[in-house]
């Protein structure tokens, strides 16, 4: 598909972020229309990002509708953006779950009664999360590497004013230990972040110093750098490639997160609402795999190499130490962020495994677990809002008193441990296959993950749905007719992908094509009969 | 006249050779219009009834910064910054482009500065007058009967504008002096009006006259130090003239004499000399080591002052560090950038950490000043073009962001005046949502946020080092940079996510006068963020140094 004159992904990412600006200039008295003000923002940028899908052609050319302007020259900075396969899902995927977050955030930031008027929490919330949408959207599709830096960063601090400001009041504790939690919680995620985000402002700046020493002007547009490598202008040492892709795999990693860089996670999906937690683990970390596929990869494909045997390990670490720990905890939504760390141990894996099928798995991986956890973590947060506590020994008997509630939470969770049927199956199966055919052992171990996941989920079920209902539960009222448009799409989502996932995979395979060719890796030949073969 | 020593006032060639000196007025314009709007300053007070005083003032400072401004632009537009820079006032000054770019931005902080002195919303009105952030009668007494008379006649120091104008009318000259004496005269120009302003605070008056005691004391120190190197590199090379100095470090002088020929080869003088010459300079930005005024002196001096110094004297000490690394002391490259490396780190990590302990705003802000001048020390030793040209954006980018947050601080009071403890400050932003996210953006811009001019700033020095092959000074930057983002942060957090104090401080709402200087601090912080290009391009052009 040709370049086109229309900047329709600038406009994909403005019209959130002018939503946010409008949202959050509503005036205080008038709550609702900012609430629905945007939720329709969030819809046009899903009918937005539906138009980039249709009009991206997975069989063309590798970064399309592709859109470049001069913005920072000192820098060597464009402004420069493009889809490839692995962006456009993932931006579909950003834009499907906000509507939904929104949604499920419907009272999450009414004011609390005594309040000074000018104070307009309601608004905040709203547009802090529209603000989180464009920053994303426009990480992904950022084709400069310091654009994408800028936004990789900037997304931070509405993330932070979303962790800190609008925390659950659910506490064991009292409200006051819970603010304080809840403040813990928003500067541990940042300063982590932060401080991985510098690492690699240290990285890109070694990036424009090795391209200004080579190619005579400074440059951090992705696809003149690909190309210059690709024709041999630009030769990294091996010890600055190492280090450069040190410096990204950090931030990313922080971000993704894996282990041992994982510690904020927990904190911060634990003490934030349950539309936010939604927001961190399925939208926001998903930019941290996803730039480790693009950028480290892409950028320094012999130090990724390198750093294979290393990274494997760490990402096999949180699949297992995820899922184990998860196993232990008492707090639901805690339970979740370390199913999630597990899960990223994944994503991770089938980066790193540098097959086809590995590299497909986990993207669609990246999507899969976005919507599951979506809808695990809104049902949860849904009934912890009825409850009144995370804690899962306050809980037990649901099922009998709002089946409709227990039954939705029951597929969100069947969805996270991979049941085949369920969308997330694939991607899982596609990130062992792909593991396997190049790692065995490392896939077999991975497996163990799989078994892991079925306790953590069934016990988690076993002990909040079923049983002898407990105490306070018994009044629990069923969904509602706003959390029903919640979670029933994205069960159909589970449930369709899971069946059919062939419009994702088309969109993503040939984009995977591309990423192989950047590492100059080839599928491993199958072993078609190990016997015979031993025999000749 | 014995052999082996310099002589100013050899008139071998006949007395009736000395020329008449040649001034470039229309060169010189911008220091002038400020140094005589001073002077006439002056005149007002003795002459201008007093209730006439302040309008007179303000309006004469607006007015004469505003000028001097117009005169930079004028200058800058008919190339004196690019092609066309030269060594004006028979070599005491240099016009060229990173003169005209600091002058231009001290200027700009200067009309803001201004600004701020002139606000009398603030203080509570006493006995029916509207009253500044400055004493009744500065030499009364505090807690005196005259101070008592004094407030009751609703005095105020209206002398502060004139002496804002002489700091400023010095800070013009300091990055320009292109000889060690102007360079001398120039900081005792800045110096002594801002060791006064220090010491006039309406409110805390004792703390307000330790700080300008100690800040006088110690600048004093340093102010020997740099007269001591000064006659020493003089002793070196024969002259005080930059041009000539770096000739004779580089090994070929204009014109050999007897004496030069027998002290050029004493590196000695040279080394000693250049290192007092410096410790002057990174006393007056407030580097590691010689930064312990920095706190006590922004603590106790009166906001507004605190402000306008942050801001321009840092400006003014590095555009003149700049100009004496660079152009005096290029030759001496390999002896000065090690040690220059190990005050920008030690400068860094000290002021970060040093910074997270901090339990005042304003000590905070400082700390926070001194971390900044590691990271501007980290672009100043790349010695490169691009060294000159980031560090020239950085100063202008940290000028704004300065100013404007020292603004903010100023409208947050309670009964004994601005709440400057930091726990007064918990729960700011849900009393005032609007002051606190202003001020916030100004904690992220320090912190180098993307999107901010902190960012495109530290970005700027940080790709400076690393072209200059100073790559550990970057990772120290990053590391250091993510020390401070914390003790930023404490203070975002505390503003927006305690619980208000029931008796805490509240935000006074000021005249438009402060309005505006935040208002344009922080358009100036959002817009070098967004789209810095324009200005980086100002500084590349301005990048070169006359010689």
């Amino acid at each position: 598909m040709a370049d086109s004159s229309f900047p329709l992904l600038t406009l994909t990412a403005a019209v959130p972020a002018v939503g946010a600006i409008a949202t959050a200039a509503v005036p205080a008295a008038k709550r609702e229309l900012a609430k629905r003000l945007a939720l329709g923002v969030s819809l046009v940028t899903l009918v937005l990002a539906a138009v980039i899908a249709v009009r991206y052609d997975p069989n063309g050319d590798r970064f399309q509708l592709t859109e470049s302007r001069s913005w920072i020259a000192d820098f060597g900075v464009r402004y420069e953006l493009g889809v490839d396969g692995i962006a456009v899902v993932l931006v579909a995927l950003t834009a499907l779950l906000i509507p939904f977050v929104i949604l499920a955030g419907w009272h999450d930031a009414d004011p609390t009664g005594k309040q000074s008027s000018r104070w307009r929490p309601t608004q905040g919330f709203f547009a802090l999360i529209l603000a989180v949408e464009a920053m994303v959207i426009v990480s992904f599709l950022a084709t400069d590497i310091f654009l994408f830096y800028i936004f990789f960063e900037a997304m931070l601090i509405p993330m932070y004013f979303l962790i800190g400001g609008f925390g659950d009041k659910a506490h064991e504790h009292g409200e006051e230990e819970a603010a304080r939690q809840r403040s813990y919680a928003a500067v541990k995620f940042l300063l982590y972040n932060l401080a991985g985000g510098l690492i690699m402002l240290a990285a890109v700046i070694g990036l424009f110093v090795v391209t200004n020493d080579q190619l005579g002007a400074g440059t951090f547009s992705l696809q003149e750098i690909l190309q210059a490598r690709a024709d041999g202008d630009l030769e990294i040492s091996t010890n600055t490639e190492r280090l450069l892709f040190l410096g990204f795999f950090f931030a990313f990693a922080v971000k993704a997160p894996l282990w041992p860089l994982h510690t904020w996670l927990p904190n911060a999906m634990g003490e934030s609402t349950a539309p936010v937690a939604v927001l961190i683990t399925a939208v926001v970390d998903k930019v941290g795999t996803f730039a480790m596929l693009r950028f480290c990869l892409g950028l320094f494909p012999e130090a990724s190499d390198w750093a294979t045997p290393v990274v494997l390990v760490l990402a096999l670490v949180s699949i297992l130490y995820g899922a184990l720990l998860a196993i232990g905890q008492r707090d639901m939504k805690r339970l979740i962020a370390y199913a999630s760390i597990s899960h990223f141990g994944f994503i991770v894996l089938g980066i790193f495994a540098m097959t086809s099928q590995g590299h497909a798995g986990a993207t669609l991986y990246m999507v899969n677990h976005g919507i599951s956890t979506a809808a695990l973590m809104l049902v949860a947060g849904f009934l912890i809002s009825r409850r009144g506590s995370r804690l899962i020994a306050d809980y037990g008997g649901v099922q009998k008193v709002a089946p409709v509630l227990a039954g939705t939470f029951l597929i969100g969770g069947l969805a996270t441990l991979s049941l085949p049927g369920l969308a997330p199956f694939v991607s899982e199966f596609l990130v062992l296959v792909g593991t396997f055919s190049r790692y065995p052992a490392i896939g077999i171990i991975a497996t163990v993950g799989i078994v892991l996941a079925a306790i953590y989920v069934l016990v988690l079920y076993q002990r909040t749905m079923t049983g002898p209902v407990a105490e306070k539960v018994a009044k629990l009222p069923d969904l509602r007719a706003r959390e029903m448009l919640v979670v029933a799409p994205l069960i159909a989502l589970l449930i369709g992908l899971g069946v059919y996932p062939k419009p994702l995979t088309e969109i993503v395979n040939p984009a995977v094509e591309h990423t192989m060719s950047d590492v100059q890796k080839s599928d491993p030949e199958p072993d078609v009969n190990p016997v015979e073969a031993a025999h000749e | 006249m014995s052999r082996g020593v310099h002589s100013l006032w050899m008139a071998q060639d006949g007395i009736d050779k000395i020329k008449a000196p040649h001034i470039e007025y229309d060169l010189l314009a911008p220091t002038l219009i400020v140094i005589g709007a001073a002077v006439l300053g002056v005149a007002i007070e003795a002459f201008v009834p007093r209730r006439h005083r302040y309008t007179a003032q303000v309006g004469l400072a607006v007015l004469a910064m505003a000028g001097a401004f117009g005169a930079v632009i004028a200058l800058a537009v008919s190339g004196k910054g690019t092609d066309e820079a030269q060594i004006a006032a028979m070599g005491a000054l240099a016009v060229d482009g990173p003169a005209l770019f600091l002058q231009g931005v001290i200027l700009l902080v200067g009309v803001l500065a201004v600004f701020t002195f002139a606000e009398r919303r603030l203080d509570p009105v006493a006995h029916g007058k509207q009253v500044d952030s400055f004493a009744a009668e500065a030499a009364a007494v505090p807690g005196g009967k005259a101070e008592q008379a004094a407030v009751k006649a609703g005095f105020t120091t209206t002398e502060v504008f004139p002496l804002l104008m002489f700091a400023t009318g010095g800070m013009l000259i300091f990055p320009a002096a292109n000889d060690l004496l102007t360079l001398f005269i120039a900081l005792e120009v800045f110096s002594l009006p801002l060791y006064l302003l220090c010491a006039v605070a309406r409110r805390k008056r004792l703390m307000s006259q330790e700080a300008a005691v100690k800040y006088f004391l110690l600048g004093a120190f340093s102010s020997a130090f740099l007269l001591f190197g000064i006659a020493l590199l003089y002793g070196y090379s024969g002259s005080v003239r930059y041009a000539e100095i770096a000739d004779v470090v580089a090994g070929n002088p204009q014109k050999m004499t007897p004496a030069l020929a027998d002290t050029m080869g004493n590196d000695a003088l040279l080394l000693i000399g250049g290192a007092m010459v410096l410790l002057g300079l990174l006393f007056k930005v407030g580097a590691v080591p010689f930064h312990m005024w920095t706190p006590d002196v922004y603590q106790g001096a009166p906001t507004p002052v605190t402000g306008y110094m942050a801001a321009a004297t840092k400006v003014a000490a590095f555009g003149a560090l700049l100009r004496l690394l660079y152009v005096v002391l290029p030759g001496l490259k390999w002896d000065w950038r090690p040690v220059m490396w190990g005050v920008a780190i030690v400068t860094m990590v000290i002021g970060a950490i040093l910074a997270i302990t901090q339990t005042d705003v304003k000590r905070l802000l400082a700390y926070s000043s001194i971390a900044h001048a590691g990271f501007i020390l980290a672009g100043v030793t790349a010695a490169n073009e691009e060294g000159i040209s980031s560090v020239l954006f950085y100063l202008a980018a940290y000028a704004f962001v300065t100013l404007g947050a020292f603004s903010v601080v100023t409208l947050v009071r309670d009964a004994g005046g601005e709440a400057t403890h930091l726990s007064k400050w918990a729960g700011l932003g849900r009393r005032s949502p609007l002051v606190a996210a202003v001020f916030a953006v100004f904690l992220l811009a320090m912190a180098g946020i993307p999107l901010t001019s902190g960012f495109a700033g530290k970005f700027a020095v940080f790709k400076a080092a690393a072209e200059g092959g100073a790559t550990p000074l970057v990772v120290v930057g990053v590391i250091a940079s993510a020390i401070a983002a914390f003790f930023y942060v404490r203070v975002i957090v505390l503003m927006f996510f305690s619980e208000p104090r029931p008796e805490g401080p509240a935000v006074t709402v000021p005249s438009a006068f402060t309005v505006t200087a935040i208002a344009v601090g922080l358009a100036a912080t959002l817009v070098l963020g967004v789209a810095p290009q324009y200005f980086l391009d100002l500084a590349g052009n301005a990048g070169v140094f006359v010689r």
